[in-house]
């Protein structure tokens, strides 16, 4: 298995499984308020309306040719992996509140318990709506990241099965927890997603764009190392400049 | 109208985000990258230079705002 390929399926488990940390907060939160079964059907809806764009999309990918996907996949990617980053470096330099899945979960509850209770179709419509609706915009991420991974390396397959393996564990790991999974240490996870997208977006949109790497898939290696390194050390300069420009607290 | 709205701002809020200068350079990087290697130069130095320079631009500027 080559460099690149283990660094696919990795980036998508990753970022698949941060995605699904969230949508879990979410169902979890509306679940355990209002019942189960509104709540269960909106994530199958979600689910089914998600799977059907993987098998439009993927199949359709397949006719364009490998350099303009390329091209195009990596600047996606590279637009939306820097977004990932810059977030992550704000956060580990202290510029920006870490995201807390716990305060996510106890703010959905009091929202689930006040709304009110309104029947269509059968379903307790505000469950059915929140589930779906949470589960369909993280899991358009998800989508997004499968089909950009696998389609620039025409393996959509590989990508598929790290956001499965992710699925299999976020579920699993919530229904052992039956809580939100506030231990995983998501902002290090967005912190490594946000590297690998910035850098396989790199990667391959230069190679759209003609470029020949030196090394070849080797380079990829070079590139996250690159970035990597960068971005470490605008986490230490961010956090000097903001302890230095810190008020000191008067004593007491 | 609503849906239209609603469906151009999520695109516009999953790939520019918060900093449309980035992806504004982006769009330039590539472009010059594109430009140059079809002029005979193998310019695979210039994406990663360009992300950093737009990175370290758009933390600088996040910083300076919420000091």
């Amino acid at each position: 298995m080559s460099t690149s390929t283990v660094l696919l399926i990795l980036g998508a488990f990753l970022a698949s499984a941060v995605e699904m940390v969230e949508a879990l907060t979410i169902v979890l939160g509306v679940g355990i308020v209002r019942g189960w079964r509104s709540t269960l059907i909106g994530v199958a809806a979600a689910t089914i309306v998600l799977a059907a764009l993987v098998a439009a999309l993927g199949p359709a990918l397949r006719v364009v040719p490998i350099g303009t996907l390329r091209l195009v996949v990596g600047a996606l990617l590279l637009a939306f992996g820097l977004q990932w980053l810059r977030k992550a470096i704000l956060r580990s330099s202290g510029y920006m509140p870490h995201h807390d899945e716990d305060a996510a979960f106890q703010r959905q509850r009091a929202q689930a318990a006040s709304a009110g209770r309104e029947e269509r179709a059968g379903l307790d419509w505000y469950s059915f709506t929140v589930a779906f609706k949470g589960v369909l915009l993280e899991g358009l991420e998800v989508v997004f990241i499968v089909i950009s991974f696998g389609s620039a390396q025409h393996r959509i397959g590989l990508a598929a099965a790290g956001a499965a393996a992710a699925f299999v564990l976020v579920v699993g790991a919530g229904v052992l927890a039956r809580g939100p999974l506030e231990r995983v240490p998501e902002n290090t996870i967005k912190y490594a997603v946000g590297l690998l997208l910035t850098s396989f977006g790199c990667f391959w949109g230069a190679e759209g764009a003609g470029v020949t790497w030196p090394g070849d898939e080797l380079s990829l290696l070079g590139v996250i190392a690159f970035i990597g390194v960068i971005s470490f050390l605008l986490v230490r300069v961010l956090r000097r400049r903001r302890l230095a420009l810190a008020p000191v607290e008067a004593p007491a | 109208m609503k849906y239209v709205r609603s469906f151009v701002l999520f695109w516009w809020n999953f790939v520019v985000g918060d900093d449309w200068r980035v992806a504004a350079g982006l769009a330039v990087a590539l472009g010059l990258t594109s430009l140059l290697t079809h002029e005979g130069v193998n310019a695979w130095w210039l994406l990663p230079v360009a992300i950093v320079l737009l990175l370290t631009g758009s933390l600088w500027r996040e910083a300076r705002r919420a000091s």
